[in-house]
């Protein structure tokens, strides 16, 4: 579709060699049809890869201070320097991105689980919907950030507790577009008569309404999870988010804070790992809602 | 039309309300007792008896929620725990900066954003095109406070161009308050280009393919005429709706765009309380970033039939 443009004869002849040989596996044509999908999803992997890893990549305990080593500069021995604790960067980095993941991933299924239920809930049982939709949007008339700070600054800061705050302040956004979905399924005639065959509405949710909803909410949560990454990098580096012992890319980036305008690296590499991170959920994101609902591909 | 305006006016009453209780509601919904969590981990048993009251903890859910929304109804948001001023005169204080980013903000973004958008869909599957969709996804995934210091640290600490941090009101010169701001608005802007970059795109794209618009070609109108006077025109209500929607990030941006580059503002006020747990102020704060929000969607709302007679009926 966009090579047809270019004349060049090189260039011309790749998409009839794809034509020809159609029957390929399905992964190397998800890579030539959705190259953003796939860039995102390996970019994914390399940094699940990196997390699940992080003892054998030649990091050190990264909560441990060594105050001979203060703010050294990137070198052979401290890959990406050291903080004014001396803690190594490297290993902090690395650590932190078990944190970022986790809380990415922990976030958009739960924000998933809880906007599918309420959507469900408000799309299928009619007196119910303007009250749960009039609350949908009181809540998200809330900016999530602020949201969330109001929500930390009544609770201890744990792990859980910012899943928590963030998955709340996505929610909404789920609900209404699993509602919107429900809506428009309803009329089909197949509901219809689903319902007349006398089918268990559990069983219309299950079988019919779900799978088709299933790809609008997928494309939704990969960016929530990159929403919620965001968001918990903003509220550890404001201190309200992760306690400020255990290394994520924000604590990194609120210790590198004071130091900044001096010892810019402290702030660049978790920068840098929370930005490739945010980039690959995007791509993977826009490859997914443009694989999964071809009449978007070109439009937006 | 009346009944428009009055229907749109009358709906942002029950979300405002929701806003409210989810606000105060936190208070008694999470698990723990705030009261000793605010007082901190040294606090006697008096400190925290003295914040269950002052928080009002003390009385009952019901009561406590009437009497505070009669307060805010007043204009009074509450008292800090920390510094026993009026959260509403702190605020107050603090807004100066805080508008002044926003402002220049917007104003920067949609002034960059819809020519981006336009030329895009213009020449749709070029390079210009497909440049501007990959510094998009940039602009999604790159958080405006690691662009803020990627930003200062090029054109303030090594090229010196604008200052590295800091604000100076707007009645001690404009240059001065503008250079402060230049910085701040890019980084938080940043977001927002590409939210109404993409919209604006799409929008074009969808009424460029239109019969009016070849009638217009074929009468020989020139192609700047056609695409900022008949289709942007028309391209408006998408991209109105896309600006408003973006406020409520703008606005959670801003906190974290003013510690960056230590401006005075709201932001401040809100990592201030944080720390000190004084959460009068944090709720004022939320509270009235919320209403900001319901009323400039409120505000566009009011807008749509101006810019499309159609909704007018």
């Amino acid at each position: 579709m966009s090579a047809a443009s270019t004349p060049a004869p090189g260039i011309a002849a790749a998409p009839v060699a794809s034509e020809t040989q159609q029957p390929k596996s399905g992964l190397s044509r998800i890579v030539h049809r959705y190259p953003p999908l796939a860039l995102g999803a390996t970019l994914l992997a390399v940094l699940m890869a990196i997390a699940a890893l992080a003892p054998l990549l030649g990091t050190v305990d990264p909560s441990v201070p060594s105050p001979i080593n203060r703010t050294l500069p990137p070198s052979a021995s401290f890959w990406f320097g050291t903080d004014m604790l001396g803690r190594d960067l490297y290993s902090r980095v690395i650590y932190g991105a078990r944190v970022s993941l986790t809380v990415g991933l922990s976030v958009a299924l739960l924000a998933s689980l809880f906007g599918s239920i309420i959507g469900f809930v408000s799309g299928s049982v009619r007196w119910s919907d303007a009250f749960i939709m009039r609350v949908m949007d009181g809540l998200m008339a809330i900016p999530p950030v602020l949201l969330a700070i109001a929500f930390m600054t009544l609770t201890r800061a744990s792990i859980a507790n910012v899943i928590l705050a963030i998955a709340i302040a996505e929610t909404p956004s789920v609900a209404r577009l699993v509602r919107a979905t429900v809506l428009s399924l309803r009329e089909q005639p197949y509901i219809d008569a689903a319902i007349v065959a006398g089918t268990p509405p559990a069983m219309i949710i299950w079988r019919h309404l779900l799978p088709n909803a299933v790809a609008p909410i997928a494309v939704q949560a990969t960016y929530i999870c990159a929403a919620a990454m965001i968001i918990e990098a903003v509220l550890s580096f404001i201190g309200a988010g992760i306690p400020s012992v255990i290394p994520s890319w924000g604590n990194i980036m609120a210790d590198g804070r004071a130091l900044w305008q001096v010892k810019p690296y402290i702030i660049f590499f978790p920068a840098l790992f929370l930005s490739v991170t945010v980039l690959s959920v995007n791509l993977l994101g826009d490859g997914l809602r443009d694989a999964l609902d071809p009449r978007a591909t070109g439009t937006l | 039309m009346i009944v428009y305006v009055l229907g749109r006016i009358a709906a942002t009453i029950p979300v405002m309300a929701v806003v409210g209780l989810v606000v105060f509601s936190l208070l008694y919904v999470l698990p723990g007792d705030p009261a000793a969590l605010i007082a901190g981990d040294q606090a006697n048993p008096e400190a925290i008896a003295h914040i269950r009251h002052g928080l009002g903890l003390d009385r009952p859910f019901l009561l406590r929620l009437t009497e505070w929304f009669w307060q805010i109804l007043h204009g009074d948001l509450g008292t800090s725990i920390f510094t026993n001023l009026p959260v509403s005169t702190m605020i107050g204080q603090r807004l100066g900066p805080t508008l002044s980013l926003l402002a220049v903000t917007f104003v920067f973004a949609v002034i960059v954003a819809i020519p981006i958008g336009v030329v895009a869909a213009w020449r749709a599957g070029s390079w210009i095109d497909r440049a501007v969709m990959a510094l998009n996804v940039i602009g999604f995934s790159v958080p405006a406070f690691i662009l803020g210091y990627l930003l200062a640290y090029v054109f303030a600490l090594q090229l010196g161009w604008f200052p590295v941090q800091g604000y100076t009101p707007l009645d001690q010169g404009f240059w001065s308050w503008l250079g402060h701001l230049v910085l701040p608005a890019v980084a938080l802007g940043s977001l927002q280009i590409a939210l109404i970059a993409r919209v604006t795109r799409a929008a074009m794209l969808d009424i460029l393919q239109q019969d009016y618009v070849r009638a217009a070609r074929a009468k020989g109108l020139p192609e700047s005429t056609i695409l900022f006077v008949h289709v942007l025109k028309n391209a408006s209500v998408p991209i109105a709706t896309v600006v408003a929607s973006g406020i409520a990030v703008l606005i959670g941006g801003a906190v974290v765009t003013e510690t960056v580059f230590a401006i005075p503002g709201i932001g401040r006020l809100t990592v201030d309380a944080i720390l000190r747990r004084d959460y009068p102020t944090i709720q004022g704060v939320v509270l009235l970033g919320s209403f900001a929000c319901i009323l400039i969607n409120l505000l566009v709302d009011l807008l749509y039939p101006l810019l499309d007679p159609r909704i007018r009926r």
